[in-house]
């Protein structure tokens, strides 16, 4: 596989793919499955794929409902739809208590309504699944895009599913699974577990259909795809769309013989930084490392960069920067030293720093990325710091460098992890284990390590 | 339902070798088998056991003499059910087990062609024995017509600079390949199984595979893959799916599943490789540190039981209420837990929330307001804020019976 | 585990005694429930060897399968079992009230009026801990599809009438048990656990004796040493003082105890056979004593070990009794009610038995019902339990303080003016509040929704914009707004659980879920032949 993937151009390899869904998609051959599932890893132009679909399966005479799964996906997916195909028109449905961003209803071809019946003239109507779910179906469509399709659990497809006749599943094989609060033994390693994956379930029922992949990523760096698709995706691999030097981060300010910017100016050179605090053991929201994360932030729109890369400079605003943590509590603590070293953080007044846990990162995409380990100063990793698709989304949602912030003796808690995990018969074991794939990340940043005292 | 014995390699005993030896003195050395090595994952970062387990030493034998003896046994029953249910698999040439493989395996029914069964010398030493399986393997695996069933086979696995000897239940081999068969006695209901005992059997299953896969590495004169989830396709090699063969539902017959145990694997070889690093954790024990358990002719015990409690508290131990049912120590380390006022005697989770804070009494400390410097002393402090005005009492005063008491009124 | 359970646990370690973690009972209790203690043969997954039953704690019933290998002494004890569980169960089937409620006409779509009945009271099952809920769950499941001897093809093993029917009401009760908040089946340890830390881990609180030394050690013994006392002394033979609650017995109780009971049974038994066909009437006489001996001897080992639990969960009761009922018990038991009053009727409608796997939209329905039930749980025992508001106050869902000021505003955008009153409230708490998040009033006159406007972390106050449950007029109604100086809760949560979306009939299955069931080959009934020896 590795070879039919670095032996073309990447552009005409993914050319090829895109070419290859959107036929299956709008002129499925007789007798097709009915559902068309494309695994895409992080920024392999996934919405790039949707829009397009939308666009050739309305010239092709179809009207289409899309569903995502949170309203912001939404919303990204109606503003990015209204600007590349100003010919539609979009319905966004929305629940009764939640209208849609004001960005999205600057657009004219858009038509906000929380009625379905308002929206079934429109060419595209989109809505989250939870909304999805309670629209009668009066008048079913006869395709469906389903984005962030991983993402979404078995039992929101049982109740969409309806509503259509043939779907496009999308979505990303290596983020976070769909989980749930309360038991749910007694279905694992049933084809149609209600709290499992709606892809997992599609393909148990639908054994026909093989899954298309999209083989670039056009957002990770050369210095990242290699790292992310090794550790995230053993069995999948994909490339970077940009070679090396088509991206660079170019720093105006001297630096300063900190830490900080000795930290900065490694992930402007390679892609990738490790700041170190020394080892101890604290709680989620470490004030020193919570402090480190603003102050690295700081730094970053102090010293002036710019983004070099094939689609032009840009300077490396605050809005083009995130910070990902695994809880909440974290987030809302860097928000809250952000704003305490004057960095706006609030996107309403203005460009702003993203501060998000990785559930809510999932899918979006920076230049640059500064994230809290979600193993740093833990005395002990639990199966929701080691899951696979945290660390997945934390390390892949840029598209110049990524600055990991941690307190050292990871590798040491990595050693010291009990391996006693239960065994579900029936269960596919996802791939890589959180162990393996934590480990190659640290032996990777290990490289490119500041310390901070 | 493993016999095996651990032999230190010929020639002249390793450095390692030798100091464990030391270490466990006269007593026979308890033999590292798949179970044992497979337990090595429950708790990776306690010294104590690594060090125990390295050199041998009996810990139920030990944990008797601390006075606070492991808790653990089989019922009768069921080792009966264990016995009679693999007796009835291997009745009439074997025709219950191999029913559930023949739709895993692709084994032909019936006429097809015929099973071989090769002697594997049971009544012989454990290195005659590896040798013969060894040899039954490579044959087998060199016709990839055939079909073989290597029944209780003997497999050699180096640890720590001894041979440890590993027999699984069984064996097939057939393509030149081999895939392990793992016999247990608890059932599959409806398609499921309990999850705990199916992850112990496939990170038993796990140490066989990684057995198998160095012999078969050193065979064809390669090096093992460096990356663990790769499945080399050398001749006798084995598959990285094993099979389990259950009682199926609530009755006798037995079903066979399969379980991919490549990320037990890859456990395995990462808790292996630690236990070559065992001599940095020798080398922090005081000189003339043992374990001797043995006892003189007139049964005086080498060691006093004072002895024995000095000696292994020479060996930080990771205690976590789940050694209780793991450890053999479990009791012993529980004590000396609550001894030192440890937080881990509530739970490995408790760490997380109380960051560098280690004992009870600074914990309680900290929920009084006394030490506010640090994050998890401060978030203490206001959970015990809001405890106390919960429960209609004042801070500090939430402790003792009589909050039981209001707290009912 | 929170960090509000933690403190309470090391409180525990301090005080050598349980500390509370409510200050009411969150769960519904019975005045009769019926108490089961059982035990299973090591072994063999859901093999019964005795259950120890009653309503009355003075007067426990036991039961049991002096050999469990044998399949008919098996099914005596089930037998045995139903003949005693059965009767309760169905004694709260009677006593029914009427409940007024509105059908849609499925032909004219009109909605019509109706009565359902629900019955007034339900069963309840107490038993020591998870492990007896999962072995229940296994008796069910073994049993429900058993044709019997009134079957018209009974099979080669007919099992006693009442056998298959049990099984199904223990299916329900062990399914329904999944449910977050109900109460029909709960296990003691579970109800412990929720109502008391003790200064040990989880895992050591599922051993109900270890558990309850925490509550009532002896004189001179802290709560932890009489938990390791209850969890390993033993006598002089080698039997522990106190037997595990079950359902699985001490290995080497099964050893030197059992073990020689049921060989003296196993060969009274023989030698009664071999009397039989002797037709030697002394020796028979004889071995049927040594029978009823070698029963009466078993009888007398298992109910040994099976007492000291059974008191264990009655001296559970009368803690839990102890802690005045919390405020929506009452709302919850009556889901409880309706699913015993459904199962009575599906009973009565000649359903068959619960599958042995849920249908696709059968699983989509329960993972919904038991999130919105958690959600329910979540909600209610914060409103009925300082205790349990607390944890969402340290979480910052939730802040409690002080009114300081009310200040009129209105909102004028549409036709006439709306009172959207500004509150500031004084607090020690630190809410993740966002501008501009929904906050919901906890204990108001009626549901009051309002929208943070100001936070000042320094000063300790958050401003919130009252948004509804203020009636409909230009100014507020008297009452509806905190007044300064009054105490008041606000939570970032919503205060009711949601509706769950509505999902399609088992028979409008989609494709995705590899359509209606039966479409598809699904494994058959498991016959009556289904082997179970």
């Amino acid at each position: 596989m590795t070879e039919s993937i670095s032996g073309q151009h990447p552009g005409a390899a993914a050319d090829a793919a895109v070419a290859r869904i959107l036929a299956a998609t709008v002129r499925p051959p007789a007798g097709a499955p009915r559902g068309v599932v494309v695994d895409s890893p992080p920024g392999a132009g996934k919405s790039t794929l949707v829009v397009r679909a939308a666009r050739e399966l309305v010239a092709a005479g179809e009207r289409l409902m899309i569903v995502a799964q949170t309203n912001g996906q939404v919303d990204d997916l109606v503003g990015r739809l209204a600007e590349k195909a100003p010919e539609l028109t979009i319905g966004r449905l929305h629940a009764a208590d939640s209208r849609p961003g004001p960005e999205v209803l600057a657009h004219a071809n858009v038509t906000p309504s929380d009625k379905v019946a308002d929206l079934v003239e429109h060419d595209v109507v989109i809505s989250t699944s939870a909304k999805w779910q309670w629209v009668r179906a009066e008048a079913p469509w006869r395709h469906a895009i389903v984005d962030e399709a991983y993402q979404m659990r078995s039992d929101a497809l049982l109740a969409v599913a309806r509503l259509f006749e043939r779907a496009l599943f999308v979505g990303d094989p290596g983020q976070l699974d769909p989980f749930t609060v309360v038991g749910t033994e007694q279905w694992a390693g049933l084809s149609y577990d209600p709290s499992g994956s709606a892809v997992v379930t599609l393909l148990a029922h639908n054994p026909q259909i093989e899954p298309h992949r999209l083989p670039v990523s056009w957002r990770l760096p050369a210095s990242a795809a290699p790292l992310i698709s090794r550790a995230f995706y053993p069995y999948t691999p994909f490339r970077s769309g940009t070679g090396p030097d088509d991206r660079r981060l170019a720093v105006a300010v001297r630096p300063d013989g900190s830490a900080l910017d000795a930290v900065i100016d490694r992930a402007a050179e390679h892609g990738w930084a490790l700041l170190e605090l020394p080892a101890r053991h604290t709680v989620r929201t470490d004030p020193q490392a919570v402090a480190a994360v603003a102050a690295t932030v700081r730094r970053l729109l102090e010293r002036g960069l710019t983004a070099h890369s094939e689609q032009g400079e840009g300077p490396l605003t605050a809005d083009r920067i995130a910070v990902g943590t695994a809880h909440r509590d974290q987030a809302a603590a860097v928000r809250a030293a952000l704003v305490a070293v004057g960095v706006p953080v609030d996107g309403a007044a203005g460009p702003a720093v993203t501060v998000d846990t990785a559930n809510r990162l999932q899918g979006r995409e920076y230049d640059v990325t500064v994230v809290l380990h979600p193993l740093s100063g833990r005395p002990d990793a639990t199966a929701f710091h080691l899951e696979t698709g945290r660390l997945c989304v934390l390390a892949s949602r840029h598209r110049h460098a990524c600055i990991v912030v941690a307190r050292a003796g990871i590798a040491e808690l990595l050693d010291e992890h009990p391996a006693t995990e239960p065994v579900q018969l029936g269960v596919p074991v996802a791939f890589p284990d959180g162990w393996e794939a934590n480990h190659q990340v640290l032996q990777h940043l290990s490289g490119h390590r500041v310390h901070l005292r | 339902m493993n016999v095996s014995t651990n032999v230190p390699l010929g020639g002249p005993a390793e450095p390692l070798a030798q100091r464990l030896a030391e270490l466990r003195g006269p007593a026979p050395q308890r033999s590292l088998n798949a179970r044992s090595l497979a337990a090595l994952a429950a708790n990776p970062g306690c010294h104590r056991r690594a060090v125990l387990d390295a050199a041998g030493v009996d810990k139920t034998a030990l944990a008797a003499r601390l006075g606070r003896p492991a808790p653990f046994g089989q019922s009768p029953f069921a080792i009966a059910r264990g016995v009679i249910f693999e007796s009835r698999l291997k009745a009439d040439d074997y025709a219950a087990l191999l029913e559930p493989l023949r739709a895993h395996l692709g084994l032909p029914a019936g006429d097809g062609a015929p099973l071989e069964v090769p002697d594997l010398l049971h009544r012989s030493g454990p290195a005659v024995r590896a040798d013969r399986t060894a040899e039954a393997l490579a044959r087998a695996a060199a016709e990839p017509e055939a079909w073989t069933l290597l029944d209780h086979p003997m497999l050699r696995l180096e640890v720590a600079g001894s041979a440890a000897y590993l027999e699984p239940d069984a064996l097939v081999v057939h393509g030149g390949r081999c895939t392990v068969v793992e016999i247990k006695s608890f059932p599959v209901l409806d398609g499921s199984a309990d999850p705990a005992k199916v992850g112990a059997a496939a990170r038993q299953a796990a140490v066989y595979v990684l057995a198998l896969q160095q012999h078969a590495a050193a065979a064809a004169g390669r090096p093992l893959a460096a990356d663990p989830y790769t499945e080399q396709r050398l001749p006798g090699s084995p598959r990285t799916s094993v099979l389990l063969v259950c009682p199926k539902d609530f009755g006798n017959r037995p079903t066979a599943v399969a379980v991919d145990v490549r990320r037990e694997l890859a456990t395995t070889r990462r808790q292996l490789s630690r236990m070559t690093d065992i001599g940095r954790l020798l080398a922090e024990l005081p000189a003339g540190t043992d374990f001797d358990l043995a006892a003189d002719q007139d049964g005086v015990p080498a060691r006093t039981s004072e002895q024995l409690t000095a000696a292994v508290e020479t060996m930080p131990a990771a205690y976590s209420p789940d050694c209780l049912s793991t450890c053999e120590l479990g009791f012993h380390c529980r004590a000396r837990a609550r001894c030192d006022d440890r937080v881990e005697q509530l739970g490995r989770g408790v760490r997380g929330e109380l960051g560098s804070i280690r004992t009870v009494s600074a914990a309680l400390a900290a929920a009084t307001g006394a030490d506010g410097t640090d994050d998890a002393a401060e978030r203490l402090a206001y959970a015990a804020a809001l405890r106390a005005e919960a429960l209609g009492v004042a801070v500090g005063a939430g402790v003792g019976a009589g909050a039981s008491a209001e707290a009912g009124a | 585990m929170s960090l509000l359970t933690t403190l309470a646990r090391l409180q525990a370690v301090r005080s050598g005694r349980a500390e509370p973690l409510a200050t009411v009972r969150h769960r519904h209790l019975s005045d009769r429930p019926m108490v089961l203690v059982p035990l299973t043969a090591a072994g063999e997954s859901g093999a019964p060897l005795a259950v120890m039953l009653g309503t009355d704690r003075d007067a426990p019933r036991l039961h049991l399968v002096p050999q469990p290998l044998n399949r008919t002494l098996r099914f005596d004890f089930l037998a045995e079992l139903a003949a005693d569980l059965l009767p309760y169960l169905e004694s709260f089937a009677g006593d029914v009230e009427q409940i007024e409620g509105s059908e849609k006409d499925p032909e004219t779509g009109e909605k019509t009026q109706v009565f359902r009945e629900l019955c007034a009271d339900a069963p309840q099952l107490i038993v020591p801990n998870g492990a007896g809920v999962r072995h229940l769950a296994l008796i069910g499941r073994s049993t429900r599809f058993r044709r019997t001897v009134e079957d018209e093809e009974p099979g080669p093993y007919p099992a006693p009438a009442r056998v298959p029917l049990l099984g199904r009401w223990l299916t329900h009760l062990t399914d329904r048990a999944q449910v977050p908040g109900s109460s029909l089946l709960l296990p003691m340890t579970g109800l412990l656990a929720r109502h008391w830390a003790t200064g040990q881990s989880h895992l050591e609180d599922q051993h109900l004796a270890a558990l309850l030394a925490w509550h009532a050690p002896p004189p001179g013994l802290t709560g932890a040493q009489a938990a390791e006392r209850a969890e390993s002394a033993r006598d002089g033979q080698g039997q522990l003082l106190h037997p595990p609650a079950g359902p699985a017995t001490d290995p080497r109780f099964d050893e030197f105890v059992l073990a020689p009971a049921i060989a003296r049974y196993d060969a009274a038994v023989a030698a009664l056979q071999h009397s039989a066909e002797q037709r030697d009437e002394a020796a028979a006489e004889r071995a049927r004593t040594a029978v009823k001996d070698a029963v009466g001897q078993l009888e007398q080992v298992l109910a040994a070990v099976l007492l000291p639990t059974w008191r264990d969960v009655w001296h559970g009761l009368d803690l839990l009794r102890a802690l005045p009922p919390a405020g929506h018990l009452e709302e919850r038991w009556t889901g409880d009610r309706w699913s015993y009053t459904g199962h009575r009727d599906r009973l009565a409608a000649g359903e068959p038995p619960q599958p042995r796997q849920d249908d696709a939209v059968t699983a989509a329905r329960k993972l919904a019902q038991r999130e919105r039930e958690q959600t329910r749980l979540d909600v209610q025992e914060a409103l009925d339990d300082p205790l349990a508001m607390a944890e969402h106050r340290l979480a910052g869902e939730a802040f409690a303080g002080v009114v300081t000021e009310v200040v009129p505003d209105y909102d004028t955008t549409g036709r006439s003016p709306k009172p959207r009153p500004l509150v500031t409230l004084r607090t020690a708490d630190r809410p993740h509040a966002d501008l501009g998040r929904e906050a919901h009033r906890v204990h108001g006159p009626s549901a009051q929704k309002a929208e943070i406007v100001a936070v000042d972390p320094a000063e300790g106050t958050v401003t919130l914009r009252v948004l509804s449950g203020m009636g409909r007029r230009k100014e507020p109604e008297p009452g509806s707004l905190p007044e300064p100086g009054e105490s008041v809760t606000f939570t970032l949560f919503e205060l009711t659980a949601r509706q769950s979306a509505p999902l399609p009939e088992p028979d409008d299955t989609p494709w995705t879920h590899g359509g209606p069931p039966g479409g598809a080959p699904v494994p058959a009934v498991p016959s009556a032949s289904e082997e179970w020896e």
